[in-house]
C-alpha cells in the first residue's frame, strides 16, 4: 500500500532527504519510498516512479513530502517514527570527522614547515624515495626501514653527509634525539653520555643500563648494522661521532657495534685518538686486541660498556666498575646451585627477540661451553638444521626474516616465542630457557601478560626447568620495568638485572 | 647545515610508515605529523627513471602551463548555431562526451542522447529509424574535446544545435557549449521523447536569438570573474551552480529586456534560466575548457588539460603529449538516487563536465560549497578534507578561485600526473548520474575518484615523448 503525508513549511535541502529515503529502504517492510520537497520536479518524479498520492495536490515549493510504499500499517509507522528522528539528528549532528591528514611528505611539510626530523618505515623499496625527498628538504632522517640496497644506503648516506644530516639506517631500530625515543627506544634519564650505535637493541640494552644506574644519556644515534662495513665505511658512524664530540651536553661517548671492517676500523680509531672526551667502546665479538687498538675504553659486553661509561660519567676509575662485576661470581654460583640441584635437561635453550642480545649470548656461552647452534650462529657449523627444532644448546634470534615474514616483530607479537617455550619445555633434555624481554616504545606493551601463562605452563610440563629472563628497559617506559619484573617473578621465572648476568646464570645451572 | 643543529630543539616529526611512531613521539613530548601514505601506483622503474632524470624540465613545463592556465580569462561573447562556428562541425557529425567511442560500444544515455539528435536535426522520424541511422556508415562520431567543445552527460552536440562561444581573451583561443536543459528528462541524460525534442526547439527558437541578441549588447561577459564570485557564494560550479546562475541572471536580465520586444518570450526565457540552477554549469564548463586549451602542446609537460568520459571509457589528456587519449574503463559514481531508482540503474560515469576539476573547480573546490557536502559524507569537513586531498596531485594553486574557509587559499589546480602516480591519489569528482537505459533521464549525483588506469597510460606516454 502506498501511503504519506505533507509536512507543511518543513524545508530540508534534497540531499539531506535522499540520504533519509536511502535509509528508509532499508526497513523491514517498506518496498519504496520517497521524502522530498514539493517541488514540480519532484512531483514528476513521484509520479514515474509511482509514489504519488493524491494529497500531494494541494502541496507546493516549501512543503514535505512525505511516500511510503509498505507492506502494513506498522512498517507505515515505523517509517514515519525513523523520518522524524532522521530529521531531528540532522539539525543536531556533530561533527565527528577525522582532520586532514596529509598524503605526501610534501603536504606534511607544508602543514609543519619547521620540521627537523623525518621518522620513515615504509617498506624499503619505497623508502628511498622519501629519504631522498626529506635530505633535499633539509631533514634529518630515521630510516627505520630494512630492505635497501647498499648501494642505495651509500648514495644517501653520501649525499646526507654532504649535506651535514643524519641520517640513521636503514633498518636503524632505535634512536634517542634530544630525550625522545624513536621507533624501539626507551624512555632513558637524560644525561651527558652520547652513544653511536650500529645495533638497536645493543643500545636499547646499554642506555636502559645506564639509566638504571643513575646516569643518563645525551643523545643515542643509531646508525643502522651495515654502516660499519666495508662498502658503507662508517659514514654515519663518524659523522655522528663527530656529532657529539662538538656536543657540549655530552660529557663522553659509548660506541655500540659489531666488530667493524678493519678498514672502517681505522677510521674509526683515527677519530677516537683524535678527540679529547673519553670513548668506551663495545664492539661485540671483536677480539681485544682490535678494541684496544682503537684507542678507546674497550667493553667486553654491553653491560661492561655501560658500567664502564657510568663509573667515567661519574668520574670514578672504571676498573672498579669492572671488578665489582667480576665479584658477582659467587653470588650467581648460589643461585645457580639451588636450580641446578634438581635440574632434568641438560642444555640452554635461548629464544631471544633482539639480535644484538642473541649474538652477545652466544659469545659469551662459547667460553665454557663451545659454540651453540642458531639460525644466526658464529660458526656456521652450528646452522640449525631445522630452525624450529633445538639441538644440544641452540641460542635463536626469532627476529630474523625466517620467523617474522608476515607478523609482527617478537618484540611486539608474542606468539611464535610463545609457542617455542612449550615446545622446549616438552623436550627433556632442556634445563634452562634463556629469553629477554625488551621494553620500550615500540614493543608489546604488556609482555607479563603475554609471557606469565606461558611460563606458568610450561613450569608445569617441566616443574624443574629453569626459566631465566633479563628485562630491557627502564621504569619510565609504557610497560614499567619493576612491574614486569615481578610479575615475571611470580609467574615463575629467574629475572636476571641484565641480558649478560643472565647468560651467566644459565651457564653456571648448566656447568654444575 | 649540520648534525649538531638538531641537538636541543624540539623534536618536530613528519612520521611516513607505522603510525605508532608518531604517538610514542608525542607521548615522549616530540611534535609529529603523520603522512597518510600509499604506496605509490605500479609503474615500471624505467618509465620513472626517464620521468626522474627529465624532472627540472618537466617542471619547467609545468610551470610554463600553469602560467598560461592561471592567467587565462574566459569570456562569453556570444552564441551561433554549432554547424557555422565549431571548427570541423557539418551535417552528418555528432560530436559526444568523452574519449573517441563507436556506436556500438556507446552507453545507454549517449546512445539515447544521439537518437534524440537525429530527431531533432530531422534526419530521422522515429526512434527505430534514428537507431538504424546511427548505426550506420552515414553518421559520423567524434569527441566534443576534438572540436574546441565541451558537452556536459552525454554530451552530444549536432550542426543545428545553438552553443555558447567563450573565448579566453588573453590568448585567443574559443571554446563551445550547447545551452544547459534544466534537469529531468533531457537530452544529455539520454531522454529523447517529444517533451525533449519540444525543449530543444524552443531553445533554438526562441531562448537562443534572445540570449545571442543580449549578449551582443553586452559585448561580453567575464565568466571568470563570476565564477570567482559563485565560489565565495557557495557553489563549485559542478554539481552546485546556484550561485553562478544567479550571477549569470543579474549580467544578462537588463540586456534581454533592452534588445527584445515579445514580453512573453523574454518572460519564458528569464524563468526557464531562473528555474533551472544548472544553467551555468554550461557556461562554468567551457570557460575551463577555454582556460585549459591555451596550454595545449607544451613539450614536457605533465599538467592534465582534459579529463572526460563518455559512459563507457574514462579517458584524459595532458599538455605535454598533445591530442592522445588515455583511458580506462569509466567507475559508477558513488550516489545517491531519486526516489525509485538504485545503483542498479545508474550508468557508468560520463561527460565532459569533469573540465571543472580539470581547471580546479568542481571537485577540487569542493571545500567552498557546503551546500552539497553531503554528497561527499555529509559533513563540511569531509569536503574540506577532499579540497586539501587535492592539492597533493595539483601543480599550484589559483590566483583567482579561492575558498573562503580556507582563508582564501586558491583552489588546487593543475592536475600533476606525477603527483596522481606518486600518492596513488586520483582526482576527485563531483557529477550527476545518468540511468544506463536510453530515454530515462538523470536518476542520482555523486561523487567518485577518477580510476587509475587512464593517468598510468599518461605517465608511459609522456615518459616517451620527454626531449
Amino acid at each position: 500500500m502506498i501511503k504519506g503525508i505533507i509536512k507543511k513549511g518543513l524545508y530540508f535541502d534534497s540531499v539531506t532527504l535522499m540520504i533519509i529515503s536511502k535509509d528508509l529502504n532499508k526497513i523491514k517492510g517498506i518496498s519504496d519510498s520517497s521524502v522530498v520537497m514539493g517541488t514540480k520536479e519532484n512531483k514528476a518524479i513521484l509520479k514515474m516512479a509511482d509514489l504519488y498520492i493524491n494529497i500531494f495536490d494541494n502541496s507546493d515549493d516549501t512543503d514535505m513530502l512525505i511516500s511510503i510504499n509498505s507492506e502494513s500499517e506498522k512498517s507505515y509507522q515505523n517509517a514515519l517514527n525513523f523520518i522524524e528522528e532522521k530529521l531531528n539528528s540532522v539539525r543536531n549532528s556533530s561533527d565527528d570527522t577525522n582532520d586532514f591528514k596529509p598524503k605526501s611528505f610534501e603536504s606534511a611539510l607544508k602543514l609543519m614547515p619547521d620540521a627537523n626530523l623525518s621518522l620513515i618505515s615504509v617498506a624499503g623499496k619505497y623508502a628511498v624515495r622519501e629519504v631522498e625527498k626529506a635530505l633535499n628538504s633539509n631533514l634529518h632522517v630515521m630510516l627505520f626501514s630494512d630492505n635497501v640496497s647498499i648501494q642505495n644506503e651509500l648514495l644517501l648516506k653520501t649525499k646526507a653527509s654532504e649535506k651535514g644530516l643524519l641520517l640513521m639506517g636503514p633498518d636503524c631500530g632505535t634512536a634517542i634525539i634530544n630525550g625522545i625515543p624513536l621507533a624501539f627506544a626507551n624512555m632513558v634519564n637524560k644525561g651527558n653520555i652520547g652513544i653511536v650505535a650500529a645495533s638497536g637493541t645493543g643500545l636499547q640494552e646499554v642506555s636502559s643500563i645506564i639509566s638504571n644506574l643513575g646516569e643518563g644519556i645525551s643523545q643515542a644515534i643509531g646508525t643502522g648494522g651495515r654502516d660499519v662495513k666495508k662498502e658503507i665505511g662508517g659514514i654515519m658512524f663518524i659523522e655522528a661521532l663527530k656529532a657529539l664530540e662538538n656536543d657540549e651536553q655530552t660529557k663522553l661517548i659509548t660506541l655500540i657495534s659489531k666488530p667493524p671492517h678493519p678498514d672502517v676500523l681505522k677510521k674509526i680509531a683515527v677519530e677516537i685518538k683524535r678527540i679529547k672526551k673519553p670513548i668506551v667502546a663495545v664492539f661485540i665479538g671483536a677480539d681485544e686486541e682490535t678494541v684496544a687498538n682503537s684507542g678507546a675504553v674497550p667493553a667486553h659486553n654491553l653491560e661492561q660498556a655501560a658500567y664502564i661509561s657510568v663509573a667515567l660519567a661519574k668520574k670514578e676509575d672504571y676498573e672498579t666498575a669492572i671488578a665489582k662485576l667480576k665479584s658477582r661470581k659467587d653470588k650467581l654460583l648460589s643461585i645457580a646451585e639451588k636450580y641446578s640441584k634438581n635440574k632434568t635437561g641438560k642444555y640452554i635453550r635461548g629464544l631471544f627477540s633482539g639480535g644484538t642480545l642473541c649474538d652477545e649470548a652466544q659469545l659469551l656461552l662459547k667460553g665454557s661451553l663451545g659454540y651453540t647452534y642458531s639460525n644466526t650462529p658464529l660458526n656456521p657449523d652450528y646452522q640449525l638444521k631445522n630452525i624450529w627444532k633445538s639441538q644440544k644448546h641452540t641460542i635463536i634470534d626469532l627476529g630474523e626474516d625466517e620467523f617474522t615474514s608476515g607478523r609482527p616483530h617478537p618484540m611486539i607479537d608474542f606468539s611464535i616465542r610463545n609457542k617455542r617455550i612449550i615446545d622446549e619445555a616438552n623436550d627433556s633434555e632442556t634445563a634452562v630457557i634463556l629469553l629477554d624481554v625488551v621494553l620500550g616504545f615500540g614493543s608489546n606493551i604488556a609482555p607479563d601478560e603475554e609471557l606469565s601463562p606461558v611460563i606458568r605452563e610450561a613450569k608445569l610440563l617441566s616443574p624443574n626447568l629453569s626459566i631465566i629472563c633479563s628485562v630491557t628497559g627502564t621504569d619510565k617506559d609504557p610497560q614499567n620495568r619493576s612491574k614486569v619484573i615481578t610479575n615475571l617473578k611470580n609467574a615463575g621465572a629467574i629475572v636476571m638485572n641484565t641480558n649478560v648476568e643472565a647468560v651467566e646464570l644459565a651457564e653456571n645451572i648448566i656447568n654444575l | 647545515m649540520s648534525i649538531n643543529n638538531i641537538f636541543n630543539k624540539n623534536l618536530k616529526i613528519i612520521n611516513t610508515g607505522i603510525e605508532s611512531f608518531k604517538e610514542n613521539a608525542e607521548q615522549a613530548g616530540a611534535v609529529s605529523i603523520q603522512v597518510d601514505w600509499k604506496p605509490p601506483v605500479d609503474i615500471d622503474d624505467e618509465v620513472w627513471e626517464k620521468i626522474n632524470l627529465k624532472e627540472k624540465e618537466i617542471n619547467r613545463a609545468n610551470q610554463n602551463a600553469l602560467n598560461i592556465i592561471l592567467s587565462g580569462k574566459p569570456c562569453l561573447i556570444g552564441m551561433d548555431i554549432a554547424e557555422n562556428i565549431i571548427p570541423g562541425m557539418k551535417k552528418n557529425l555528432i560530436l559526444h562526451s568523452g574519449p573517441p567511442i563507436e556506436w556500438e560500444r556507446m552507453s545507454g544515455p549517449t546512445k539515447g542522447a544521439v537518437i534524440g539528435a537525429l530527431i531533432y536535426e530531422g534526419m530521422a522520424k522515429t526512434p527505430e529509424e534514428a537507431e538504424k541511422l546511427a548505426a550506420s556508415d552515414e553518421i559520423e562520431y567524434a569527441p566534443c574535446h576534438e572540436h574546441d567543445t565541451v558537452g556536459p552527460m552525454a554530451g552530444i552536440v549536432s550542426a543545428s544545435m545553438p552553443v555558447f562561444i567563450v573565448k579566453n581573451e588573453e590568448y585567443g583561443n574559443l571554446a563551445f557549449c550547447t545551452q544547459n536543459e534544466g534537469l529531468g528528462k533531457v537530452l544529455r541524460y539520454g531522454a529523447y521523447s517529444n517533451e525533449v525534442i519540444n525543449r530543444l526547439k524552443w531553445m533554438e527558437q526562441t531562448m537562443y536569438p534572445i540570449l545571442k541578441k543580449a549578449i551582443e549588447n553586452l559585448g561580453k561577459i567575464d565568466l571568470k570573474n563570476i565564477i570567482a564570485q559563485a565560489l565565495h557564494m557557495g557553489d563549485e560550479v559542478h554539481n552546485r551552480n546556484r550561485a553562478g546562475t544567479s550571477l549569470f541572471y543579474r549580467a544578462i536580465a537588463p540586456a534581454i529586456i533592452k534588445t527584445s520586444e515579445n514580453r512573453i518570450e523574454m518572460a519564458e526565457v528569464l524563468d526557464f534560466i531562473n528555474g533551472n540552477d544548472h544553467f551555468f554549469l554550461n557556461l562554468s564548463m567551457p570557460a575551463a575548457k577555454a582556460t585549459l586549451d591555451a596550454a595545449k602542446n607544451i613539450p614536457n609537460s605533465s599538467i592534465v588539460l582534459a579529463l572526460a568520459r563518455n559512459g563507457t571509457d574514462f579517458g584524459i589528456r595532458l599538455a605535454g603529449t598533445g591530442n592522445q587519449w588515455f583511458t580506462g574503463k569509466a567507475p559508477i559514481p558513488d550516489a545517491l538516487f531519486f526516489p525509485g531508482f538504485t545503483k542498479d540503474d545508474a550508468n557508468p560515469d560520463i561527460g565532459d563536465s569533469a573540465i571543472t576539476e580539470t581547471a580546479g573547480l568542481g571537485g577540487f573546490a569542493i571545500a567552498a560549497s557546503p551546500a552539497i557536502v553531503q554528497f561527499v559524507g555529509g559533513t563540511a569537513k569531509d569536503a574540506v578534507n577532499y579540497t586539501l586531498a587535492m592539492y597533493e596531485i595539483s601543480f599550484a594553486e589559483n590566483n583567482i578561485y579561492q575558498i573562503p574557509y580556507l582563508n582564501f587559499r586558491g583552489t588546487p589546480t593543475g592536475i600533476d600526473v606525477r603527483k596522481v602516480i606518486a600518492n596513488n591519489l586520483t582526482p576527485f569528482i563531483d557529477t550527476g548520474v545518468a540511468h544506463k537505459k536510453p530515454g530515462v533521464g538523470q536518476v542520482g549525483a555523486g561523487v567518485l575518484s577518477a580510476p587509475i588506469e587512464p593517468f598510468k597510460k599518461a605517465i608511459i606516454g609522456l615518459s616517451k615523448e620527454l626531449i
